[in-house]
């Protein structure tokens, strides 16, 4: 046992520095707390341990978001990516987004940097070991060899080293991703103090050496030539790009799979936890879709200043030696050199129904947990997190309202909703169409969204804020206008509706009924009736999507309107669930487990039927007859 | 969804000349005058409180007259539920009242649950503290025993077609789905306009398939269809033209399809008949002796309602008792015809054959007895045990109303898909008609899509 000593006193305590703990980290000492974030190994802050890729369909969005918050993940990769792409083009607007291929140690390296610019944050190397409660209260925690760190507000966001155990064919050992040290205390610690566990499990594929890759037999799959990124601040752009590569799999690679089956911890039962569908190893894809002659296999960059490569495509926890004939097996890898193999590894994470909206879990109050260890999985999910748990840490030490996105707000919403809510039986991956408002949830408007929010949390600069008042104050403008002034039928304007094949106009129009018009975009109107002030691609963007779906987003926010009325009829927190007689016994538990803050979350909880609910706004209304009753 | 406007009929069905459609809520106001037309042009959201107008409901979808109503208008919070009521007076016959409630359910009202007027009241502080546990019961009750009886009552055959309807909209949702999560994959077909047009149309088709064979749809549009049976000369073309003469008004002529006979269609106390076979009746040509009893039984196998007819001045014969036979596993009504001429007939003996079934007497020819008749006609369809029918009455209606918001929404899906709106906003109304298929038979699971994404398609990493 080490001797402890008291090794300071902090406003928040941030465990971990990985995607989730980074951006907790940056919020709550950016909004004013003394921040402490400690984490295993300091070399590895913001690492990542699978693909070197930030955003997606969703997950782009999601970085958008934090970024409209103040977050750090927009910035960072805008800096450090060797890619980018805008994905779903040729869809609407709601579904596009943004994907970035990162240089994944540059990653690391710049957001360690930023990191240590910042006054109001300490960073230390160090193992947590065990949380210090005091009646249902955070006091601090104790490391490994016995510093004592105290503080009301504490965020554990140890991804997926709670006792974790790697796994490569029949061989299973005790470690963090990537060979890190795995947290075993700290899990034993939570397990004792309360806290529900579930084992969970992910994969990776292995990486190979690009000097030994025979690109030729391979597609190429270069970046967008346009400047893009994540972060509204971003004014300098990467256009000295990266390409990924493309192959499949061959009818040998199935072959060597089906051969060797019997050696998958996944099927002789080594393997316990639940692994998440979405992200299946290729030993899952061959024999459940038996029929797909190949699957595709793409190649990434895992930085600029490394031959190492991603192979996506080929998860696995086959032995290694069969991981090789398996890269031998796809054309352009026959003689690639691995450079490390995949694994799969299993972890503890916390049900996180025992959580509320602000991450702070229900049992001990102060204590919050983010990221991978509340059963989701990816950067972007933990990032979001990180951020809003580092901002309800800090706004509870500071005495400031607490920070609720709803699922009409952000995906970010979203993704703690169904959390807490509905909790998760595997790991949980933000998809477009877990998001019931998800033309509301676009990427192009993530700041119109969310930077009142972020500027009121104090993470938005003054000048960022301005700015973005300005913006949204010349789109309003610019709207009011087009619905106003009247395009007239004459030669010019025929012209060009006739140049992008349109109908040509009868009568006099509005500028915005003619903007509605598939064909026609918002040069084409400015064209017509030039504005006084010039609007950035940005604002003509908005515009443009605005009006011309227009009536699909109206319909949406009545939506958001009807639920934003049950989201106002708040369920007291003293509410005694079992001094109500009516309610069924299954929503009974699931309402006193989850403990719902509105009527509208209590009725998204599964097994809370119509019927309990009604039954509950009774009993709530007559609390409140009672009251005025009494007075 | 709590708060939203409700709708339902709420005076008791086939009683009486005017019966009152009832709106409750925040959009009351905005739906009736949506469907209302006045003669002087005033809108229902600039008139005063606690007013009545005159007018009549169109069809805002097609610009038809759906109704001569007068209409009253009272705001919250004085108002029986304190929120914004408007009541919609018309006929009292059960098709023009449906009708109404159709069209208000289709403009954006819910039809309410039993007993949700009282609860709103209640939960708008009307009804005092007292009064919360019987609500409490009440709410309970209701919503367990409407639930049961929606579930009991849909039949096989519709739940496994609207599964399976559900099932394509779904495939295709997933499909939209999976290209834009997965953009990357060019190995997973892109759902292209073509294809999601015609999945669509195609259940839409089955949708309004529906409309038209739904129970209570057919009913409503068609009648019950009934036969009057009985021997020769017993007087079954004149009851057939008492029951015409009274309701005369609402007879309507439908030329028949299959043979060449004329159905007579009649409205007793709200009870839409169908009077079948009536040509043959008309010409005393007799139904059973022309087909024999064996073939008899057949053509009355669609009937939902026979008008057995005997005459009180003869003796039972043997054909009665065989008549008896033939429908006792059916709903039928015994009419003892003739009462103005001497007694020959058993009555102990009819009513033991009619068991349960209602036995009237009659003299058409002095007009006796008719009043009971039509009584005992719209009891046999109101009544019996009344919370049952009440509410499979309910069921049915909801029915009819979600597949009715199924079609327009699918309709909506269909209309942007043809004007090259991009397919991931087509989606938002294709997921809404999945869903409103799914308030049907009670399966509104979320998960669904994403898990019929990870079956139907190999993604990941
Ligand atoms: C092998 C593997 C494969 C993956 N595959 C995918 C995938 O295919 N798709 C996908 O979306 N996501 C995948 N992920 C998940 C993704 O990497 C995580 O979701 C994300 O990194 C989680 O971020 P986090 O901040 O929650 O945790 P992490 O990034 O894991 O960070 C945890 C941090 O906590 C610190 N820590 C832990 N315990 C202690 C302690 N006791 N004391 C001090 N510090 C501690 C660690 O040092 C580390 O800094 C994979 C992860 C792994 C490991
Ligand atoms: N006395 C008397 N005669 C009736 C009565 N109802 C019908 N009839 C007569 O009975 C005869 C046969 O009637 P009809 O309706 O043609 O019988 P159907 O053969 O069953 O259709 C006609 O002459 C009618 O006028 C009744 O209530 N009393
Ligand atoms: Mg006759």
């Amino acid at each position: 046992m080490p001797t402890n000593y008291e090794a300071g006193t902090f406003d928040v305590i941030v465990v971990g520095a990985g995607h989730a703990g980074v951006e907790a980290a940056y919020a709550a000492a950016r909004m004013g707390a003394k921040t402490l974030m400690l984490t295993i190994n300091l070399d590895m802050i913001a690492f990542m341990p699978c693909n070197p890729s930030v955003g997606g369909p969703a997950k782009g969005i999601v970085v958008r978001e934090i970024d409209a918050l103040g977050g750090l993940m927009g910035k960072v990769i805008d800096k450090t990516h060797i890619q980018m792409r805008m994905l779903n083009t040729g869809k609407g607007p709601a579904v596009r987004a943004l994907r970035a291929q990162a240089d994944k140690f540059q990653y690391q390296h710049e957001m360690k940097r930023v990191l240590e610019e910042e006054p109001n944050l300490q960073i230390h190397q160090a193992m947590v070991d065990e949380l210090i409660i005091e009646e249902g209260e955070i006091k601090g925690i104790i490391t490994q060899i016995g510093a004592i760190y105290r503080a009301a507000a504490v965020i554990i966001t140890s991804g997926t080293f709670l006792r974790g155990e790697i796994i490569i064919g029949n061989l299973k050992y005790s470690s963090g991703p990537n060979n890190q040290q795995p947290s075993i205390k700290l899990a034993d610690n939570l397990k004792e103090l309360g806290l529900d566990l579930i084992r969970f499990k992910t994969g990776t594929p292995p990486r190979v050496n690009n000097r030994t890759i025979d690109y030729s037999k391979t597609e190429i799959q270069p970046g967008d030539d346009v400047p893009r990124a994540f972060s509204y601040e971003t004014t300098e752009y990467i256009m000295d790009q990266l390409p990924c590569w493309l192959t499949y799999t061959s009818e040998q690679t199935h072959k060597v799979i089906e051969d060797n089956l019997h050696l998958s911890p996944m099927f002789s039962g080594m393997i316990k936890g639940t692994g998440p569908r979405y992200c299946p190893s290729i030993e899952d894809k061959v024999t459940r879709f038996s029929d797909k002659p190949r699957h595709q296999i793409f190649l990434e960059p895992e930085g600029r200043n490394t031959r190492e490569v991603y192979v996506q495509g080929l998860s696995t926890s086959l032995p290694e030696h069969v991981q090789k004939q398996l890269i031998a097996s796809v054309p352009g890898l026959e003689n690639a050199e691995m450079m490390r193999a995949g694994y799969a590894i299993e972890y503890d994470s916390v049900v996180p129904t025992q959580l509320w909206p602000t991450l702070e879990t229900k049992k001990i109050s102060g204590l919050y947990t983010a990221g991978q260890i509340n059963g989701t999985s990816g950067y972007e999910e933990a990032a979001g997190q990180g951020l809003l748990a580092g901002m309800n840490a800090a706004a509870k030490i500071l005495g400031r309202e607490e920070i609720i996105l709803s699922r009409s707000d952000a995906y970010m919403g979203v993704l703690i909703d169904d959390l807490v809510t509905k909790g998760t039986n595997e790991p949980y991956r933000l998809l477009t169409s877990r998001a019931e408002y998800r033309l509301l949830l676009r990427h192009d408007n993530a700041d119109l969204r969310l930077t009142e929010t972020g500027y009121k949390a104090g993470l938005i600069s003054e000048e960022r804020h301005a700015k973005f008042q300005l913006k949204k104050q010349r789109i309003e403008e610019e709207l009011a206008r087009l619905r106003e002034v009247i395009i007239k039928p004459n030669e010019t304007t025929q012209a060009v509706i006739r140049s992008v094949g349109g109908a040509e106009l009868k009568d006099g129009i509005r500028g915005a009924d003619l903007l509605k018009r598939t064909e026609m975009h918002y040069e084409h109107i400015a064209s017509l009736i030039p504005s006084d002030v010039v609007l950035s691609e940005d604002e003509q963007e908005q515009i443009e999507i605005q009006l011309k779906y227009e009536g699909y987003i109206q319909k949406a926010m009545q939506q958001v309107e009807k639920m934003k009325k049950l989201e106002n009829k708040k369920i007291p927190e003293n509410i005694d669930y079992d001094a109500i007689s009516g309610i069924a016994t299954e929503a009974r538990m699931k309402l006193k487990d989850v403990r719902p803050l509105s009527i509208a979350q209590a009725s998204r909880i599964a097994g809370v039927n119509p019927a309990d609910i009604s039954i509950l706004l009774v009993y709530i209304e007559q609390g409140k007859i009672a009251r005025i009753n009494m007075n | 969804m709590e708060f939203d406007t409700i709708a339902a009929i709420s005076t008791p069905m086939g009683e009486g000349a005017i019966a009152i459609v009832r709106l409750s809520g925040d959009e009351a106001v905005e739906i009736a005058d949506k469907l209302f037309k006045s003669p002087n042009g005033k809108h229902l959201t600039e008139v005063p409180s606690h007013t009545i107008h005159y007018g009549h409901l169109i069809d805002p979808k097609t610009g038809e007259v759906v109704e001569e109503v007068m209409l009253s208008l009272m705001r919250g919070p004085k108002t029986f539920t304190r929120e914004d009521v408007v009541e919609i007076n018309c006929h009292g016959g059960i098709i023009s009242v449906n009708r109404v409630l159709q069209l208000v359910l289709r403009s954006g009202a819910r039809l309410a649950e039993p007993g949700e007027f009282t609860k709103r009241a209640f939960l708008n502080g009307r009804i005092d503290l007292s009064q919360a546990e019987a609500v409490m019961d009440l709410i309970r009750a209701k919503t367990d025993r409407a639930m049961n009886v929606a579930l009991g009552q849909m039949d096989g055959k519709l739940s496994r077609l609207i599964a399976s309807l559900r099932q394509a909209l779904l495939e295709t949702l997933a499909q939209v789905e999976v290209n834009i999560d997965y953009p990357e994959y060019d190995d997973v077909e892109e759902m292209t306009i073509p294809v999601l047009l015609e999945k669509c149309s195609w259940v839409r088709e089955e949708i309004i398939q529906l409309l038209q064979t739904s129970s209570q749809g057919k009913i409503l549009r068609e009648g019950l269809s009934t036969v009057i049976l009985g021997r020769p000369n017993v007087g079954k073309s004149s009851l057939l033209n008492s029951l015409v003469q009274e309701n005369k008004a609402i007879v309507t002529e439908i030329a028949g399809t299959t043979r060449d006979i004329i159905e007579e269609y009649v409205n007793v106390r709200g009870v839409p008949l169908r009077l079948v076979d009536t040509a043959g009746i008309r010409e005393t040509e007799d139904i059973v002796e022309r087909i024999g009893v064996e073939r008899s039984r057949e053509a009355l196998k669609g009937a939902d309602l026979i008008l057995l007819v005997l005459n009180y001045g003869e003796e039972l014969s043997i054909e009665d008792e065989r008549l008896f036979e033939t429908i006792q596993a059916m709903d039928y009504i015994v009419v003892v015809n003739k009462t103005d001429i001497e007694r020959k007939i058993d009555l102990n003996r009819v009513h033991e054959l009619a068991g349960k079934h209602r036995v009237v007497t009659t003299s058409l020819l002095k007009e006796e007895g008719i009043i009971e008749l039509e009584e005992a006609i719209a009891a046999l369809f109101f009544e019996g045990q009344i919370e049952a029918n009440d509410l499979t009455y309910v069921s049915n209606a909801r029915h009819i109303a979600l597949l009715h918001q199924a079609q327009d929404t699918i309709e909506e899906a269909l209309m942007a898909a043809e004007s090259g709106v991009p397919v991931d906003m087509i989606q938002i109304d294709v997921t809404r008609t999945w869903e409103i298929l799914g308030e049907i038979i009670g399966d509104t699971v979320q998960e669904s899509l994403i898990n019929q994404l990870f079956s139907q398609f190999c993604l990941g990493k």
